[in-house]
């Protein structure tokens, strides 16, 4: 069983406590929308370096999780769209960075799939295209599919709008995208927020994550 | 309204009442402006059913978007949701028709549309998941390239994005629909005559003008 929650601490504190060199890290955002931008600040200003990074881009470039990539941090990146941060590409030619691309449902899927302790899944997604290759192929009911394994990670980044003191969370609009699955699928969750109010004072109906999934709170420096 | 515009709206047209559509980034997003928007309800795969239009320069809310990353607005009625959620609908079936811009389509109606020549291989996004799993596929785009070359040929030069072939190609010339394994010139825009569209296609094609769609 997890610990309860400490409490809420700052973004240096979070990464400090749980991040090191080498280790995989998910963090939530399409693009810069619902990217914890306050721990990814943190994360640039950290030493730890030779990251494996799960996220759906690298930012923009300098921005976001671009700022990440610039400083040398990440030596692989797991996603489906790098396009939006031409400099990925330019370090991609050159093999100073390796990428891993999956379709969007099928990264999305295996974030899933890892956080729910399965141990992969059949999708007809990407079938005799390039990003089959090296794919298990198997036929159900005639149709044709691939095997995708699950993803996990050792620490998920993800931004929520509100949390309660155990750590509820509360997602806003399409800053959601992510973040929900993320945090089901990493050993420790470093949550920002908003706002973080008392328990009993979010409506337990409109919860997108139960406080069973979630480490650490920090308040983030600029509001969604 | 300008060549796009153009193309968005025959797409429009086949756009049927009641149905969930998801649209690409581009031309495909113009769709829009051709639809009733009560009669289609818009899915955008970054988690929202229900898209409504753009908001006024005053009122936009940057954690409100679509795919392409514009400011959007919710329709009554709409969701929010995860992105498994969102691939669920995608991926599963539960999406009516998808819009999506190609780089080529073959004589198969298959469709290279996530693969850039001369730059690495580094965006895919939704285009796999909803080439694969949408019920209707509608591609949109210009006839040939900037250079005149044709985007309708026998067999894609660029990666496919799917062995499903899309349902209907419009471009700003005609209206190919894919029937068994080939295309059908079903429709041609005003002004255009069938030899124009021979000259600039690569691919076979049947001719069947009487569905005017």
């Amino acid at each position: 069983m997890k610990e309860l929650l400490a409490g809420v601490v700052r973004a240096d504190e979070a990464i400090a406590a749980t991040v090191r060199d080498g280790m995989t890290l998910m963090v939530g955002g399409f693009g810069l929308v619902g990217a914890p931008l306050t721990l990814i600040r943190a994360l640039n200003a950290s030493p730890w370096k030779g990251l494996t990074v799960i996220s759906n881009n690298l930012g923009e470039p300098g921005k976001g999780l671009g700022e990440t990539f610039q400083l040398g941090k990440v030596r692989r990146a797991i996603g489906s769209f790098f396009t939006s941060n031409p400099e990925v590409g330019a370090a991609y030619a050159q093999g100073k960075i390796e990428v891993t691309l999956l379709p969007q449902g099928t990264f999305s899927e295996a974030i899933r799939a890892g956080g729910a302790g399965l141990g992969g899944f059949y999708t007809p997604t990407g079938v005799g295209t390039l990003l089959a290759e090296g794919k298990e192929v198997r036929e159900f009911d005639g149709k044709a599919y691939l095997l995708q394994q699950p993803l996990r990670a050792d620490v998920a980044l993800v931004r929520a709008h509100k949390a309660d003191e155990m750590g509820n969370l509360v997602y806003y609009k399409t800053a959601r995208n992510f973040n929900p699955i993320m945090a089901t699928a990493a050993a420790t969750v470093i949550a920002e927020v908003d706002e973080v109010v008392g328990v009993g004072q979010l409506d337990p109906e409109t919860i997108g994550t139960p406080h069973l999934f979630v480490d650490y709170l920090v308040v983030a420096e600029e509001k969604l | 309204m300008n060549e796009k515009e153009a193309i968005a709206c025959r797409a429009a047209a086949l756009l049927k009442p009641g149905w969930i559509v998801n649209l690409g980034i581009g031309t495909p997003t113009l769709v829009t402006q051709f639809v009733d928007p009560d009669a289609i309800c818009f899915q955008t795969e970054n988690g929202l059913l229900g898209v409504g239009p753009p908001p006024g320069k005053d009122r936009v809310d940057p954690n409100l978007v679509d795919a392409g990353k514009r400011p959007v607005t919710e329709r009554p009625g709409a969701s929010f949701f995860d992105s498994a959620t969102s691939f669920a609908m995608i991926r599963g079936g539960h999406v009516d028709a998808v819009v999506l811009g190609a780089l080529q389509v073959d004589e198969r109606g298959r469709v290279a549309n996530w693969a850039v020549p001369g730059e690495p291989v580094l965006g895919v996004g939704g285009a796999m998941d909803l080439m694969s799993g949408a019920q209707s596929v509608i591609i949109v785009m210009t006839h040939n390239t900037k250079d005149g070359s044709p985007k309708v040929v026998k067999q894609c030069s660029l990666p496919l994005t799917s062995l499903r072939p899309a349902d209907w190609v419009v471009t700003e010339l005609c209206t190919f629909r894919v029937a068994g394994e080939g295309l059908v010139l079903t429709a041609l825009a005003p002004g255009v005559t069938e030899a124009q569209v021979r000259s600039r296609t690569e691919a076979q094609f049947a001719v069947h003008l009487a569905e005017g769609a």
